[in-house]
């Protein structure tokens, strides 16, 4: 049997979509317009915020540009994940729905790559570029405060885009693990709401979480879904002014990250064979 | 007109409430579940909130009983809570899901036509639709807002408002339901000129979003250098979540709550005649696409 080459089949998908995307280019520069908007409001929200406060949380360094690194990081995050996995996901559950999945389980390839990745939504990247602006501009800023002493080499953007990666990785199971459930269910109709909820969780840093019923949800998505992880690791390489210094937290939240990324996505790929047997197709 | 035409009017709109209201009813577990996560958002706002007044309080008092004691643009930590819970509220009768993409998507693929042959009014119908769909949608809600309401009712400080309060609450919340029905029917109308209005629904709901006050309080919204807190109160938005949630706090008092309300009067209104002018002149120019 041939082995698929899966990298040329991931680039003819990235290609392909490429060119679909640019044959309506009216509406790839709309669906970009519009997702740059929703981060420049999430921006505006927090601009009014630093108007009142300094600081999100009293000691916790999560001062105004400390924080829009953060949330640059967040938008990187989800673009990447909008732009790889998101349609991709929601086509999934509709296969099962209309039983189109039957074809790609015919295909002499992997089956959850082939469901992962033919679609690329190429506009959804802007974000990822304004996330990229962003960060550039306050780490600038933190650099030059003298009243921050800020370590910054070559080794924090290698660790950053690192975990960046892993976060992704992170995101992108439990993504695979929400849509699997749609085989059980017959249509997961819920799944955008689902993926939002989620999500919502990881938006800020973890130190809010750290009071009262809060620690339940603080351990909860550190530890068992751990996708607070995902947010604040990268973000703390970055921003936390004590990034250079970092103590054994530090280190563990690091671990956990990698831990976390490995552990999900050998998680997920159970979940989806384990969906994939339960798979009775439907029509005709 | 007379009489049998109008009963002939009102039991065409029974039967279309009660298949609107038949309709709803298939999915009420879906609902319940639906209603219950709607509120997540909410318990990250809590924390979100509580990490920056604790920013602004006195050191420690973010942890004690009371709360952080810091202010900000005249919110406690608990009114701030409060304002999002009474968003909710408020969005639960101005949204209006699938409005505007509706009436674009049946001008669009010649759905419309029927309202055109039969003689049935549109708007009425979409508006009983509506009514049957919120009325469906508060009955099995009711107890996971009683509950969440109930779990969360140490954020509301000062009780309940006093009778006057809550008459122009309720009569700001109903108006805020045919506010929000009649603004977006307006803009789902405009697709007889264009056809194509999901740009046009996408600034619609960026603007709703930032200037109702269901991302925050219109109170955060800065004077300087532009006046966006001024400017807020010429717009129907601020009607659709800001108004009635700030009248049940009592940040909107007196005098200024009754102008408020009837202000609200006055964009329904609007609003009302405008939607019956953009369908009056839509349906001439219509020329009647699909099969």
């Amino acid at each position: 049997m041939i082995q698929p080459s899966y990298l040329n089949v991931f680039l003819t998908f990235a290609k392909n979509s490429m060119i679909r995307d640019m044959s309506f280019r009216m509406n790839f520069i709309l669906q970009c317009i519009s997702s740059l908007s929703w981060a420049a409001m999430n921006y505006g929200l927090f601009l009014i915020i630093y108007q009142f406060s300094d600081s999100i949380g009293r000691q916790t360094g999560w001062g105004e540009s400390e924080f829009f690194i953060f949330l640059g990081t967040i938008w990187i995050i989800n673009s990447l994940i909008q732009t790889f996995f998101m349609a991709n996901a929601t086509e999934f559950s509709e296969m099962i729905r209309t039983g189109n999945l039957d074809f790609a389980l015919l295909k002499p390839i992997d089956t959850q790559f082939l469901i992962s990745f033919p679609r690329v939504n190429w506009a959804q990247l802007a974000n990822a570029f304004l996330g990229l602006a962003v960060i550039i501009f306050y780490l600038h800023q933190l650099l030059n405060d003298p009243s921050k002493k800020m370590d910054f080499s070559i080794w924090s953007v290698f660790a950053y885009v690192f975990f960046v990666f892993c976060g992704t990785v992170v995101m992108y199971s439990v993504m695979i693990i929400l849509a699997s459930t749609s085989i059980w269910m017959g249509r997961n109709q819920n799944l955008h709401n689902f993926w939002f909820y989620i999500t919502n969780f990881y938006r800020y840093p973890m130190e809010i979480y750290e009071r009262g019923i809060g620690w339940a949800l603080w351990g909860t998505f550190t530890f068992v879904v751990p996708i607070l992880v995902v947010s604040n690791v990268p973000a703390r390489v970055l921003a936390q002014p004590l990034g250079g210094h970092w103590g054994l937290w530090d280190w563990t939240l690091a671990t956990m990250s990698v831990v976390a990324a490995a552990g999900s996505l050998w998680v997920s790929r159970c979940v989806f064979r384990v969906a994939l047997k339960s798979y009775r197709s439907a029509s005709s | 007109m007379d009489a049998t035409h109008w009963y002939g009017r009102a039991t065409l709109w029974w039967t279309f409430f009660q298949i609107s209201i038949n309709e709803r009813l298939v999915y009420r577990i879906d609902f319940v579940i639906g209603t219950l996560m709607r509120f997540l958002p909410t318990l990250t706002q809590v924390f979100l909130w509580w990490a920056i007044f604790d920013a602004v309080s006195s050191a420690g008092s973010a942890d004690s009983a009371s709360g952080p004691d810091g202010k900000i643009a005249g919110y406690t930590f608990s009114g701030m809570i409060a304002y999002y819970l009474m968003v909710i509220i408020s969005r639960a009768f101005s949204s209006m899901p699938g409005l505007t993409t509706g009436i674009a998507n049946q001008v669009r693929n010649g759905e419309i036509k029927k309202f055109l042959i039969q003689p049935v009014d549109m708007i009425g119908c979409l508006l009983v639709q509506r009514v049957a769909h919120k009325l469906v949608y508060y009955l099995i809600a009711a107890l996971p807002f009683a509950l969440v309401f109930w779990m969360c009712g140490d954020f509301f400080v000062s009780g309940w408002p006093p009778p006057d309060v809550m008459f122009v609450f309720i009569t700001s919340l109903l108006l805020s339901f045919l506010l929000g029905f009649y603004l977006e029917s307006c803009i789902g109308l405009i697709a007889f000129w264009f056809l194509e209005v999901t740009s046009l629904t996408f600034i619609y709901m960026l603007l709703n979003f930032l200037l109702s006050g269901h991302m925050f309080p219109l109170e955060l919204l800065p004077t300087k250098p532009i006046d966006l807190r001024g400017f807020v109160e010429f717009m129907p938005f601020k009607y659709l979540a800001y108004f009635p949630a700030a009248v049940f706090l009592g940040k909107v008092e007196g005098a200024e709550m009754w102008r408020g309300l009837v202000m609200e009067v006055m964009w329904v209104l609007f609003f009302i005649l405008l939607s019956r002018w953009l369908w009056s002149r839509g349906v001439k120019r219509y020329s009647g696409f699909g099969g």
